[in-house]
């Protein structure tokens, strides 16, 4: 008997420890939701001007964080193009995160589909990171004062039309 | 001896737990055609075809099934 208990005390400590050791690799990833604050970036674009949030602030800006090797976000494109010719007179931007690790995947992807708005690079992944996204294409709604309103995630053609409303709404809101 | 051996196995296995699985902005390799199970299709039906036979199973995936292995 005192053998049983003295053999649980002995166990007691590593169990502890291990619980500590999975605790402090659980990973603390925070997804943002609508009603955030959007994280702050400054990523480069084409031509290696930093484009960040702070020097967007008073637009409606659609962050969406694209990779060349993503089936939906290739089918994104044309529609964000629209999007950004149609709402982009009336103070919205759109800003497409590349996530690809080489920059040459997502030039070819480019050169394929076109982007007729601002594309910013980030192959070392903080700012997918920073959001949380949980999927690809994601696509975060933010207004004029940093505060992300909708996110999507995935790109489905049965959504276009909500989307598209959100976004006008909040143009219209921001113009009064 | 026993808190030692308690201390490594609890060590090697936080060691396993420190693999993490890819963020779903890591994944452009995984997307990869050859990554896909159904990369080829003429060797994904090839290979439906004999599975269905050798198992004597009704085919799915399109395929014709049966024990016989002569459809």
């Amino acid at each position: 008997m005192a053998r049983f208990v003295h053999n649980a005390n002995v166990m007691r400590p590593p169990i502890l420890l291990l619980f500590a050791a999975f605790l402090a690799i659980a990973p603390i990833a925070h997804a943002i939701e609508a009603g955030e604050a959007a994280p702050a970036f400054s990523l480069p674009n084409a031509k290696g001007e930093a484009i960040g949030l702070d020097k967007l602030r008073g637009k409606v800006v659609y962050v969406d964080f694209w990779a060349s090797w993503c089936g939906p976000c290739r089918r994104s494109f044309p529609w964000m193009n629209e999007m950004q010719q149609k709402y982009g007179p009336r103070g919205f931007v759109i800003v497409g995160i590349n996530v690809d690790k080489k920059r040459t995947d997502a030039d070819r992807f480019l050169g394929q589909n076109p982007a007729n708005f601002t594309v910013v690079f980030d192959e070392a992944g903080t700012t997918p990171s920073a959001f949380g996204v949980k999927g690809m294409p994601s696509s975060y709604l933010i207004d004029g004062r940093g505060q992300v309103t909708f996110v999507e995630r995935g790109f489905l053609d049965e959504h276009k039309a909500e989307l598209e409303q959100r976004i006008a709404a909040l143009v219209a809101a921001a113009k009064n | 001896m026993r808190l030692l051996s308690i201390a490594l196995v609890a060590a090697a296995l936080a060691g396993c737990a420190t693999f993490e699985p890819p963020k779903p902005w890591e994944k452009g390799n995984l997307a990869k055609p050859d990554m896909q199970f159904d990369y080829d299709r003429l060797d994904v039906k090839t290979q439906q075809h004999i599975y269905t036979s050798k198992e004597a199973a009704t085919g799915g995936y399109g395929v014709g099934g049966g024990g016989c292995g002569c459809n």
